[in-house]
């Protein structure tokens, strides 16, 4: 591979007690890429983000972050690097408008006071770069966005500063087949822009709509790193069951 | 991009999609602000509009009972400075209550505060200035305390500030002797609320508030829209300034007219305790609208774990809240002392704390958190004021009093609730 990866985990192992959760997980993440990460419940993907987004540091392996090697010991670290993840549960304060939610914990300020101006305009650009359209005005209150509204905000939040890898956390799980259709849209395009986008998903046909790569985990285990164009449906689902899948996967 | 579904259905899908997520909207007509506000209402984002209903309801309802004593001169300033100690006490309240926690012990930390400065002004011999901050401190303190063990221990606010409601009583009581009084007799401080401004003063801060309001209302149009921001139309903004000026000028002419009983002397003029507390909101009201600081406020009473993931100092936030809180109880305490001339053992007891709760909830702030603003202090803390002179004015008998009072907390508390019901219901 000539290029890169933006993100680049090798023999990543760890460990809650005398339980191994990840073994030896090599995982990688390409610019411009869609990577997606599935694996049945317990499989070890939310570990696998922990450790990448800082919450829980890996025991061993090696974490590379455009080729360099660093060391990521709190969320702090990874969103210094550039790394964000919009959890599952979105995290937004329902009081605020989306301008105020964008910002939150990093507001631009004009000596004293917040510069109001300024975040309504970076946010505009922002969501507009994102969406077809935007949330009708950028100063309606999450408490009256819909579901599909609310991850595009989340999303947005993630992307609005300079980041160079975006983690999503199964953000069309709660959604309708049209909001779903509008996320994946978002998806691709901070794809298109450039960044390395990570998806978690549990729906296969999400996988395939979108995604360049797919990562699965079986047991704690990477069983395989593919490009989506290389594999079925079938195999994926048999990955994910059984970790092994036509000729990818486990050897038994 | 590769898809599995197929190009028609594809379409049909994205139509969907589009409708749920509307159009842009920047500028506002004035038809389609008020269709808004409208719809805001309807979602259960009633703002200040419960509260000045409510206070015109209770003026027509007590000028009708009482038409010649409760508009007359004399009893509007001593309506203003009734309000003074209730309305600052809740605009302590209101931080607190933005951050989703109670301070049921601001009453008596008011009253303790106020027992601090008069036995320094008293027993101390101390200058004004020192019984001041004095008691300032001691709210500080008091609060400072209480966040600590809200926030770090996560004791909730309930239970601690209920202890502390009992405890700070205690002290009260040994610091001034079982039914005792101590008089405050210093000029200074009895004149915050029993004095007032000289009339040109009045007139001057009015008219350089209404003029001030007006240009910073304008002057943020006019950069929302040159820069093609969301903006209301300029026919609100000069709405709203025209009703705040003709607040604040029918006001002032009122309390400047000569309410002296006796032909012989003149008395009129702003009371200087209205001033503290026009500057209390001023500043409140920039603190919670204009800096981060606020903003983490409504963070943390909103979702604090979305204020936590983006790097707020969740449990600093709250400290600070019961320190502000505190504080200004200490500041209404010093006022009531002021007002009354003295500092007895039941100051800030009673249903003192019950009565700021009831005005910053009526004014508009919510119990649950994240929803409130400062100047809900000053309209239901004049909401509370009105119906406390109104039924003495009548000669209510106590009994009625508390009854009436209740059921207006209530009703404001229902009234929040169910605004809440409509907010949830609102969010698909």
């Amino acid at each position: 591979m000539s290029v890169t990866p933006a993100l680049d985990l090798r023999g990543i192992g760890k460990s809650f007690g005398p339980v191994k959760v990840l073994d030896d997980v090599s995982f990688s993440a390409y610019p411009g890429e869609i990577t997606a990460l599935v694996g049945d419940n317990g499989a070890g993907k939310s570990t696998l983000v922990n450790c990448i987004g800082g919450v829980h540091p890996p025991d061993s392996g090696e974490y590379r972050f455009e080729g360099r090697r660093v060391r990521v010991h709190s969320p702090r670290d990874a969103s210094l690097l550039g790394i964000e993840i919009v959890h599952q549960d979105l995290a937004l304060c329902e009081n605020l408008d989306i301008v105020q939610n964008l910002f939150l914990g990093r507001e631009q300020r004009n000596g004293l006071t917040l510069d109001e101006d300024m975040m309504e305009e970076i946010a505009r650009t922002t969501l507009s770069g994102l969406a077809v359209r935007t949330l009708g005005s950028a100063r309606r209150p999450i408490s009256t966005l819909s579901g599909g509204q609310r991850q595009i905000v989340a999303i947005a939040r993630a992307v609005l500063l300079d980041n160079k890898v975006v983690i999503l956390d199964e953000p069309t799980a709660a959604l309708g087949i049209a909001q779903s259709q509008q996320i994946l849209e978002v998806v691709r395009r901070l794809a298109d822009k450039g960044l390395a986008v990570v998806l978690i998903s549990h729906n296969i046909n999400d996988v395939f709509a979108v995604s360049d790569r797919i990562a699965a985990l079986y047991l704690g285990r990477m069983v395989a790193q593919v490009r989506t164009a290389d594999v079925t449906h079938r195999q994926v689902v048999e990955l994910i069951t059984r970790g092994t899948g036509g000729e990818v996967g486990l050897r038994r | 991009m590769p898809t599995d579904i197929p190009r028609q259905k594809k379409d049909a899908v994205m139509k969907l999609a589009d409708t749920d997520f509307a159009t842009d909207r920047r500028e506002h007509d004035v038809r389609s602000a008020a269709l808004d506000y409208w719809n805001k209402l309807k979602a259960g984002e009633l703002g200040a509009l419960p509260a000045i209903l409510g206070l015109a309801a209770l003026v027509v309802l007590f000028t009708s009972l009482k038409p010649d004593t409760f508009l007359s001169k004399a009893n509007v300033a001593n309506l203003s400075t009734q309000a003074l100690p209730i309305t600052i006490l809740a605009m302590g309240l209101v931080f607190v209550l933005l951050v989703g926690e109670i301070d049921l012990s601001a009453g008596v930390a008011s009253g303790l505060s106020a027992s601090v400065m008069a036995k320094l002004l008293v027993d101390g011999g101390q200058p004004w200035y020192v019984t001041i901050i004095s008691a300032v401190a001691t709210g500080i303190i008091i609060g400072t305390v209480i966040g600590w063990l809200v926030s770090v221990l996560r004791i909730p606010s309930f239970v601690v500030t209920l202890a502390f409601f009992l405890g700070l009583q205690g002290i009260t009581l040994r610091l001034i002797g079982e039914g005792g009084t101590v008089p405050v007799r210093d000029d200074v401080i009895v004149a915050i609320a029993t004095k007032n401004m000289p009339i040109w003063l009045g007139w001057a801060l009015a008219v350089a508030c209404s003029l001030g309001y007006t240009a910073t209302l304008l002057l943020r149009w006019r950069r929302q829209h040159v820069r093609g921001l969301h903006s209301k139309p300029l026919e609100f903004v000069l709405a709203q300034s025209a009703v705040v000026a003709a607040a604040l000028l029918i006001s002032t002419y009122v309390l400047s007219l000569d309410r002296a009983p006796s032909p012989l002397i003149t008395l009129g003029g702003i009371p200087w305790g209205v001033l503290l507390v026009g500057i209390l909101l001023i500043v409140c009201t920039f603190v919670l609208g204009r800096t981060s600081y606020g903003r983490h406020i409504y963070a943390v009473g909103g979702n604090a774990e979305a204020a936590r993931r983006a790097g707020i100092n969740v449990a600093r936030i709250r400290i600070s809240v019961f320190m502000i809180g505190s504080g200004l109880a200490a500041v209404s305490g010093i006022v009531a002392a002021s007002r009354l001339n003295s500092v007895a053992t039941d100051a800030g007891g009673g249903n003192t704390l019950l009565y700021a709760v009831g005005a910053a909830v009526i004014g508009g702030t919510s119990l649950f958190g994240g929803r409130g603003k400062a100047r809900d202090a000053v309209l239901g803390g004049l909401v509370i004021a009105i119906i406390e002179n109104g039924l003495g004015l009548l000669g209510t008998k106590a009994y009625l009093s508390f009854l009436i009072t209740g059921v207006v907390l209530l009703l404001a508390a229902t009234m929040d609730a169910l605004a809440r019901r409509r907010r949830t219901a609102a969010g698909r």
